[in-house]
């Protein structure tokens, strides 16, 4: 009896969710959220920041032409087997079905590629995820937009040679990669080896095993090794632990930099005083002093609508990299709908054209109030990748820093290494590439 | 008054030794495979077979896996997802390397493979017992997640050590449709639990049992602790490796090293312990229960509408899941499969209990 019972609560459960069919003209999205486990942190604050930028986008302009967002969460726990059970479960929803799928994992967005291009819904993948899937002609519905790893690991070097004066200063210098031991924390040795030999610099990779709360001998042989330089490739608790260990062998803050997924509040302000001085890239900034974030303050937060429960969070570098996660999907959809029809719902194949032919200028940028907040993008279908731009930040011990202006990677060494890694891909799937001068 | 096996009489030991001996048994089986092959595959959406029944499938084989080794002959072991990885990378690499592989032997050398990766970390069962040994199996779980992506080999030198699973492909038939896949996995598990009942009745489960409860005895009586425990090591993490290239074949395609965690030991271990240590049938019903249950409660969540704002929602999940778990070790600490039992019992006596 008690099993029959609840088998009608999850009938009629499943019925009501099946009922609740959403009107016409919407436009839906279904979000993968993570708000439990060890990566919440990222999670509330991505999601949160994407959540309260589709509500400033109803409630200020009322919709896309009219349309309304309207979205539904999944929680993934971060795990892909979920991921892929959340991306199932919402790609048939609206009238639409999902319009683009945003996993915030790169498990989970390895784990839907096939999937997502045979269902033909795009996967944003901002900043994280498959490099290679930068090559559109293999990848056609992947989106690993703004600036992939290895884009903005070449940054990261040229930035390392401003520091020093001149590219040509990199020559005998030492440069230690810590790395999560980890798909993700591998993905940048190859190119980092590729520029050890152009720039003529050593380069040591020392892994860090996951989650990477001990350290010390991984800074004892930084200490052995005397670098130059440190590139700090880290995840969640690994971050603090690291700057925390470098404190204590007493290497300059200063002089390490990371990536940007170790270059957030929650990354620096556990490392206590051990944080101040460290440097971090991003393709987004930190604080509330930009338009965008004022707008959401008056239309949303004011109305107690905001997404997040700690509000002190708004400003931070994970919220405001989930409003630039907004941004992107909604002038995405602007540009399907001048194609597709103004006012109307559009498909995920749609939308996998208006995000090709996305381009985001300066002085768009400057109408969306996000001038300086995230990087201009131009779309194409041979390049996914869009723009490959980074800032970098230095954390004063209370707030991030930015210290500088945007600074470009170096497309033709990282273009030719997608270029050869996808066809490897293709030819190992048996995909024929497309040809990108028939697209229109 | 149905389920009563009175007047059944077994004329031979042929009769007398199927596996099935009671006839409602049979119908009930032979209506549950008909139900599973020709009823869900027109009926049930992409969405049920993909993010439902593939997965809960692909998890009970593992949890068959764990279950012979655990279940049957008492070895506890936590590298059950490591098994898995060495199945899953194992069989793509024999198809990427070797010309015109079928994907069955493949999936078959996969599982073979990780029979011989589980043997070489059984050999300290021949010394260690118990928690002791979990601890070496530990060991397993860690070597070959790091291993797997140690060497670029292994991925065919991909940079990030994923690898993705190749087009699946039986006699010129490609398996792309979520029904296809869905099919294979489930003539691959059906196969696979119907030799596992089989296995754990015969000689060799007989020997399993006895190793578990009194591995001195047994050795007394005449059964090789080595090669026995051995077996179970082998047997098991061949089922693991099976269920591993499933996975990466017809669920997820692509798979990362790190997929194949601690966490993902762990599920399979409470898959076993919930459905019933040392059943075939609770591996199912584990299974189902710990890929479900979280899903179950998350649509549940939504349904209850925006009032419960979505970070607390997905705390209460798992304090709920938490709570149904312990829930469930009280009422019944031998698992799902011992309710499952006191049913067919009571089954018996209705509508006439004494």
């Amino acid at each position: 009896m008690k099993m029959k019972k609840s088998a009608l609560i999850g009938f009629s459960v499943a019925a009501a969710l099946g009922a609740s069919a959403v009107q016409a003209a919407d436009q839906y999205i279904g979000l993968p959220s993570y708000r439990v486990g060890p990566y919440a942190a990222g999670g509330t604050g991505i999601f949160g920041g994407m959540i309260d930028y589709f509500q400033l986008v109803n409630a200020r302009d009322g919709g896309i032409n009219g349309v309304k967002l309207t979205w539904e969460e999944c929680e993934t726990e971060y795990n892909n087997a979920r991921g892929v059970e959340c991306y199932e479960r919402m790609k048939k929803n609206g009238p639409t079905g999902n319009t683009v799928f945003h996993p915030l994992s790169t498990g989970i967005t390895y784990s839907v590629i096939d999937k997502a291009t045979a269902d033909k819904i795009p996967v944003i993948s901002l900043g994280y995820g498959r490099t290679d899937a930068s090559d559109g002609r293999v990848f056609p519905y992947i989106f690993p937009m703004l600036t992939n790893y290895w884009s903005q690991n070449t940054a990261k070097i040229k930035f390392i040679g401003m520091k020093e004066g001149g590219m040509d200063k990199l020559k005998g210098k030492k440069i230690v990669n810590i790395y999560h031991d980890s798909a993700y924390g591998k993905e940048t040795i190859p190119v980092l080896d590729a520029q050890a030999k152009m720039y003529g610099f050593t380069v040591k990779h020392i892994p860090v095993a996951h989650p990477g709360n001990e350290q010390q001998s991984q800074w004892l042989q930084v200490r052995q090794e005397k670098p130059d330089w440190v590139i700090l490739r880290g995840w969640g608790v690994m971050n603090p632990t690291a700057l925390k260990a470098a404190a204590k062998i007493g290497f300059p803050r200063e002089k390490i930099v990371g990536v940007w997924w170790s270059g957030a509040e929650e990354d620096t302000i556990p490392a206590g005083a051990a944080a101040k001085g460290y440097i971090s890239a991003g393709f987004n900034v930190a604080g509330t002093n930009y338009p965008v974030i004022k707008d959401i303050q008056k239309h949303v937060v004011a109305k107690g609508k905001t997404n997040m429960e700690d509000k002190s969070r708004i400003g931070s570098v994970y919220y405001n990299r989930g409003v630039v996660h907004g941004i992107i999907t909604v002038e995405a959809i602007r540009k399907a709908q001048e194609k597709y029809g103004k006012g109307k719902s559009i498909t995920g194949e749609q939308m996998r054209w208006g995000i090709e032919n996305l381009s985001i200028d300066a002085a768009m940028l400057k109408k969306l109030g996000a001038e300086g907040f995230m990087p201009a993008l131009k779309m194409s279908c041979l390049n996914h990748e869009g723009s490959g731009l980074v800032k970098f930040q230095q954390w004063d011990g209370k707030q991030w820093k930015v210290i500088t202006d945007w600074i470009e990677s170096d497309q033709k060494l990282v273009r030719g290494m997608i270029e050869e890694s996808a066809a490897k891909y293709a030819k190992e799937k048996g995909i024929t590439p497309r040809d990108c001068s028939k697209e229109s | 008054m149905l389920y009563r096996e009175a007047g059944q009489f077994k004329a031979s030991y042929k009769e007398d030794q199927q596996i099935f001996p009671i006839r409602q048994d049979r119908i009930a089986i032979a209506l549950i495979l008909a139900f599973f092959y020709l009823v869900v595959p027109y009926f049930a959406s992409q969405y049920w077979l993909q993010g439902i029944m593939i997965p809960v499938l692909i998890f009970s084989l593992a949890a068959i896996g764990l279950n012979i080794l655990t279940g049957y002959a008492g070895q506890l072991s936590l590298g059950s997802a490591a098994f898995m990885a060495v199945g899953a990378f194992a069989a793509y690499n024999f198809v990427l390397r070797i010309p015109g592989m079928p994907i069955l032997v493949a999936f078959i050398l996969a599982g073979l493979c990780a029979a011989a990766v589980g043997m070489v970390f059984g050999l300290p069962s021949l010394r260690i017992k118990g928690f002791y040994l979990a601890v070496a199996t530990l060991a397993a779980q860690f070597f070959i997640v790091w291993a797997l992506t140690k060497f670029p080999w292994f991925s065919n030198n991909s940079s990030s050590g994923v690898i993705t699973a190749q087009k699946v492909e039986i006699l010129g038939y490609a398996f792309e449709t979520p029904e296809a896949k869905y099919l294979l996995t489930l003539a691959v598990v059906t196969v696979l639990a119907l030799l596992a009942k089989n296995m754990v009745r015969s000689s060799i489960g007989r020997s399993w049992m006895a190793i578990r409860d009194m591995d001195v005895a047994a050795e007394v009586i005449g059964i090789r602790p080595m090669h026995t425990k051995l077996m179970a090591f082998a047997v098991s993490s061949f089922y693991c490796g099976v269920a591993g290239a499933l996975y990466a074949y017809t669920y997820l395609g692509t798979v990362e090293p790190e997929g194949f965690n601690l966490d993902l030991s762990f599920k399979i271990l409470f898959m076993v312990i919930i459905g019933g240590v040392g059943s075939i049938m609770g591996s199912f019903l584990g299974a189902a229960f710990i890929v479900l249950l979280p899903i179950f409660l998350n649509v549940a969540m939504h349904a209850l509408g925006g009032w419960v704002p979505q970070g607390i929602s997905s705390n209460l999940e798992l304090i709920v899941f938490g709570g149904l778990i312990i829930f469930f070790l009280i009422v019944e600490p031998h698992g799902l499969a011992r309710l499952w039992q006191i049913g067919k019992e009571k089954l018996r006596l209705w509508p006439f209990p004494h």
